[in-house]
């Protein structure tokens, strides 16, 4: 590979990494949810960020031009070689954990890959075209529940802000450019996050001040992912996602 | 092609889309005719009746040095159907006779609910699931009542969501406009 596609693939592979450990913690609800309808509706958001993840990983394998597949990279790869931002991989806690989470997503997917629909490599803008409809809906259902668990019980107030509390340590990753990315970034391919961040805390206070939550974005931020640095969660999620493939390698459905 | 001839049609839906005009358009100009015909054999395996042409992810079919291609558009990019569809066309074309298919998955353009025909949104009410509408104004498909409550933004799949009438107490599905 060349310098440009060897840092095509780094970025498409940490989106696809993104999307399919948010997938698994999301998946984690089905069976578990609050109620039926919100058993499948998590489901199905789910669903929703597996498809993401195997159109980057698709476009990835194609670039390598090694011949491997979406499930080598996803299957075979150890947490060191996982490149997801830290926030995607976080154990989904409570409810109003795992929504919070996904309320903080969804603005900022919305704000990402409005852009990435312009991105000057075509197939990058075509998968964004396609998740950002899917981002914009998902918005739609975790913006109410927000309101709905910030205005509930003394209870339900106190878990929204516990996730604040902790979320907020996370969020300001989505916003940092590695040097793959800002190099895409000179080419047209990638999107500079650190144009969003502004966007997104205006977006987020503004509705959270409305639901009487705040959270101060100040805070110590923590960072790895993009270079495989990882909670110690990330271990614990591939075992679970990866044991299949690992004992029983090329197994089909 | 199936054409519509239910007069009750133009008083329910009295328009086509313009994604749908252009994929009819496409389509009637198209060389091989034959295999869209046969296409319209194969069915979404999750909304039973409805063929993947009334559901606007077919989108390009081509002879080429004895191989047919066929483009097909996915509709949610998780879409689990995806597989069993193809495997479905390549059934149905080898029934009459052709053994080189080659059925490819293209992301644009973005398949969205106004690429469905009309058959198929009357089919879907058919079926007691809603049909898209660019207002999302949801209207109970077994009494016709627009006083619908939303109960869940996902339904059965991805591409629904469930709503219950307030009038005739139904619990349906609406095909989500997208």
């Amino acid at each position: 590979m060349n310098t440009k596609n060897k840092n095509l693939y780094r970025f498409l592979v940490g989106l696809a990494d993104d999307s399919v450990i948010l997938s698994h913690r999301l998946s984690e609800w089905c069976s578990n949810g609050p109620y039926l309808e919100e058993d499948i509706a998590l489901s199905n958001v789910a669903l929703d960020y597996i498809g993401r993840a195997r159109m980057f990983y698709q476009y990835a394998v194609e670039i390598e031009g090694k011949g491997r597949t979406e499930d080598d990279i996803a299957y075979f790869r150890n947490e060191r070689e996982y490149t997801n931002l830290l926030v995607h991989e976080l154990p989904i806690n409570d409810f109003a954990f795992t929504m919070v989470r996904q309320y903080f997503l969804d603005v900022f997917y919305c704000l990402y890959l409005e852009k990435l629909t312009a991105s000057s490599d075509s197939t990058v803008a075509a998968i964004a075209s396609k998740a950002i409809k899917e981002s914009r809906y998902h918005l739609k259902r975790s913006e109410p529940w927000i309101e709905q668990l910030s205005q509930g019980t003394e209870e339900s107030k106190r878990r929204v802000q516990l996730a604040l509390d902790e979320l907020v340590n996370f969020v300001g990753e989505l916003f940092v450019m590695d040097d793959w990315e800002k190099e895409l970034l000179s080419s047209a391919i990638a999107v500079d996050r650190t144009e969003l961040q502004s966007e997104w805390d205006h977006q987020v206070q503004t509705f959270l001040s409305t639901s009487g939550m705040s959270f101060d974005d100040s805070q110590v931020q923590i960072r790895g992912g993009r270079n495989g640095i990882h909670t110690e969660h990330l271990g614990h999620l591939l075992s679970e996602m990866q044991f299949l493939q690992r004992s029983n390698p090329g197994l089909n459905w | 092609m199936r054409q519509n001839i239910n007069p009750l049609f133009s008083e329910t839906i009295p328009t086509l889309s313009p994604e749908f005009a252009q994929r009819r358009a496409f389509r009637l100009a198209s060389s091989c005719g034959e295999i869209w015909d046969v296409l319209d054999r194969v069915f979404d395996p999750e909304l039973p009746g409805l063929t993947i042409w009334d559901l606007g992810i077919l989108q390009d079919v081509k002879e080429v040095d004895g191989q047919v291609q066929v483009v097909v558009t996915p509709t949610y990019s998780g879409c689990p159907a995806v597989d069993t569809i193809k495997q479905d066309i390549k059934k149905e074309l080898s029934v009459v006779g052709y053994n080189k298919v080659d059925v490819r998955i293209s992301l644009a353009p973005a398949w969205t609910t106004e690429m469905m025909s009309p058959d198929g949104k009357q089919h879907l009410k058919s079926i007691h699931i809603a049909p898209p509408n660019r207002e999302d104004n949801v209207s109970c498909p077994v009494c016709e009542s627009n006083q619908t409550t939303l109960l869940s933004q996902f339904g059965s799949t991805a591409c629904k969501s469930l709503h219950q009438c307030e009038s005739c107490s139904e619990v349906f599905d609406y095909f989500k406009h997208f």
